[in-house]
């Protein structure tokens, strides 16, 4: 479960161009749920997914994580919750190019020092999930828009996350692969994982799997 | 600890393969970097070595050289001198050298000619009665001698001759060699044989004359020699015997071993120190190169630094990546340069800087060095390539590492 309280996120503080991201949202996120932010661009959707998922922090307001408050936390706490509880999926597959798949998919839990034997077997494992053990060795740039998406979905889940956070999946898919992408998400809430999506995709938000949409407008949650 | 060494594992094959991806920079980098560092060993590694060869071979030279000094101009010696230098108290023995420099206009060389001394000394006649063996006869073990001559005899007639000269003029045992006398007659010396010095650095340009043909060449009276060396019981009275010879003959002037040793040091820590002036704005231009190479980082780095960061890893992580990078560049051309300057140095005699650090002047001696290598002398290169290294890149590597990770959520272009 994830709790929002009054959180504010002002960009250039004290500068000519501050500007307000998020005003005073508070939100319950239900956990094994699908949560979608639904909101035109601008209207604070990834602000506030990046304050979810511990990649930044509000200007105001607290955040919990199953009762615990994580708004004080040092950066060294954060992230170590970062990357044993969520799992990012971002709008474009954000893959390193000149390095293989295989080694994209298993940088997230090389600062764990796990035995390589076992997250080879475990990346594998992901990658044959997606139907993609096959580009496993190939470079990133020689990928199609659809694998590269599922390589960026198993490097996601490579440290077992229980909350996936996936900021416009669907934006540069088209609609058949969006629909795939779908049925994916549909499998992690099936192993009882929370997703939260932000997305204005209608595929997306109207999509029966989703439980609950969070309509946002100018930093705040419309009623 | 297993984690932390697999961790740093993976850092450093993640590091290593994000140093191929960009294999023309880095490449020019590691390049740059190796020529410095070879530059910089190159230069104390030969300064250091032949500053010690000297020493060895000057260890066992005479304590002290007596020269007579006219104007300020160092003349002939006259040979009654010696009587008075040996009746002051601590002196051991006094031995008297002819020797001079000949000019082959031919080559447009310089020679050296001495007369090698004997078991005793020149007469007070100035008399030479003994055979060269080796001219050095009191070497220890950890003194080189001047010269080995391999047995040869020097009879009136004839020369004996260093390697430089052999093969500058392309000659050797049993070939004959003319030269033009003080009165203009000309002179013909039959080649005894070669010197095959260890060192070639102070006998490449000697030749060894018989004491009679040496006066013959340069019209030198019986009663006068170049000068004698003196050799003093007590170490410690050195200056005191130098101080008195002084006093008893003002015509003359004492040098002892030690100004002999300070004067070397000084000639190749000056050529030393000219040739690191000299590329101390090379070291600069790498300082730069490599600022910038850190701190200009590419959209790219950035980017990727801002993924690693979103999927987990922390900015010591990323710190410690970048510190791989540095120190494997940085050791890479460090032992790399060390390596090429031994061999550059120890096996190929100085090639590049040959005629920097060694010419006098066109006889250029063909030594090879004795490698002579310390500690402090690779932790100073050390100190002089790697810190700067590293102290100009600790700035940018610490704001790269502190990208906000929501950075690759905020990127839409590909």
């Amino acid at each position: 479960m994830i709790e929002l309280v009054n959180v504010k996120k002002v960009f250039n503080a004290g500068n000519p161009s501050e500007f307000s991201a998020l005003n005073s949202v508070s939100l319950l996120i239900e956990e094994n749920q699908v949560t979608v932010l639904k909101g035109p661009s601008g209207s604070g959707k990834t602000t506030l997914l990046s304050i979810v998922g511990c990649m930044s922090r509000p200007s105001a307001g607290r955040v919990k994580l199953q009762g615990r408050e994580i708004t004080s936390l040092p950066e060294r706490f954060l992230t170590d919750i970062r990357r044993k509880t969520f799992g990012f999926i971002f709008q474009q597959p954000n893959l390193i190019k000149g390095i293989s798949v295989l080694d994209n998919v298993m940088l997230p839990a090389y600062p764990l020092g796990e035995k390589r034997v076992h997250l080879k077997n475990k990346a594998m494992k992901g990658l044959a999930a997606l139907n993609i053990a096959n580009k496993a060795a190939s470079k990133v740039e020689w990928l199609s828009g659809g694998e590269a998406q599922r390589a960026s979905i198993v490097r996601a889940l490579i440290n077992d996350p229980y909350i996936i956070i996936a900021d416009e999946p669907t934006a540069h898919l088209d609609t058949k692969l969006s629909y795939r992408f779908m049925e994916i998400i549909e499998t992690f809430k099936a192993e009882g994982k929370t997703v939260i999506i932000t997305s204005h995709d209608p595929l997306v938000y109207e999509s029966s799997m989703v439980d609950r949409v969070v309509n946002l407008r100018d930093g705040q949650i419309e009623v | 600890m297993r984690h932390w060494i697999e961790k740093q594992r993976y850092i450093i094959d993640f590091t290593l393969s994000s140093l191929l991806r960009r294999k023309v920079k880095n490449i020019g980098l590691l390049a740059l970097y190796t020529l410095i560092v070879f530059i910089l060993a190159s230069t104390m590694f030969f300064t250091y070595s032949i500053k010690k060869e000297a020493s060895l071979i000057l260890k066992d030279s005479p304590e002290i050289v007596v020269q007579k000094i006219v104007a300020g101009r160092h003349d002939l010696f006259p040979v009654n001198y010696i009587d008075t230098i040996k009746k002051i108290r601590g002196v051991a023995s006094v031995e008297s050298r002819l020797w001079g420099y000949y000019y082959d206009s031919l080559v447009g060389a310089n020679y050296t000619l001495l007369t090698p001394p004997r078991n005793g000394s020149f007469t007070d006649t100035g008399k030479s009665t003994a055979k060269t063996t080796v001219v050095d006869s009191e070497s220890t073990d950890n003194a080189k001698p001047l010269f080995e001559l391999n047995g040869a005899v020097l009879e009136p007639g004839t020369l004996i001759i260093g390697n430089g000269i052999a093969r500058l003029r392309a000659i050797g045992t049993g070939d004959y060699m003319p030269f033009l006398a003080f009165d203009g007659n000309v002179l013909n010396f039959k080649i005894a044989g070669v010197l095959s010095s260890q060192s070639e650095l102070v006998s490449s340009d000697l030749m060894l004359i018989n004491e009679e043909d040496f006066r013959k060449l340069f019209g030198i009276d019986n009663s006068y020699v170049t000068d004698v060396t003196v050799a003093v019981n007590n170490p410690g009275e050195i200056a005191m015997v130098a101080s008195k010879i002084k006093k008893r003959l003002p015509q003359a002037r004492p040098i002892i071993r030690d100004e002999i040793l300070r004067t070397y040091d000084s000639i190749f820590n000056w050529r030393g120190g000219m040739m690191i002036v000299i590329f101390s704005a090379a070291v600069l231009a790498f300082v730069i190169f490599a600022w910038d190479k850190a701190s200009g980082l590419s959209a790219g780095e950035r980017r990727e630094i801002g993924i690693l960061k979103a999927v987990g890893w922390e900015t010591s992580d990323v710190i410690q990546m970048k510190f791989w990078e540095g120190a494997i560049i940085s050791l890479t051309a460090f032992f790399t340069g060390v390596i090429l300057a031994y061999i550059h140095v120890f096996f190929t005699g100085s090639i590049v800087f040959e005629p920097a650090l060694k010419g006098w002047s066109s006889l250029y001696p063909n030594f090879k060095l004795t490698p002579f290598i310390n500690l402090e002398q690779l932790t100073t290169l050390f100190f002089l390539t790697v810190v700067p290294y590293t102290v100009a890149t600790i700035v940018p590597i610490w704001r790269a590492a502190t990208i906000d990770p929501d950075s690759a959520m905020r990127f839409t272009g590909e």
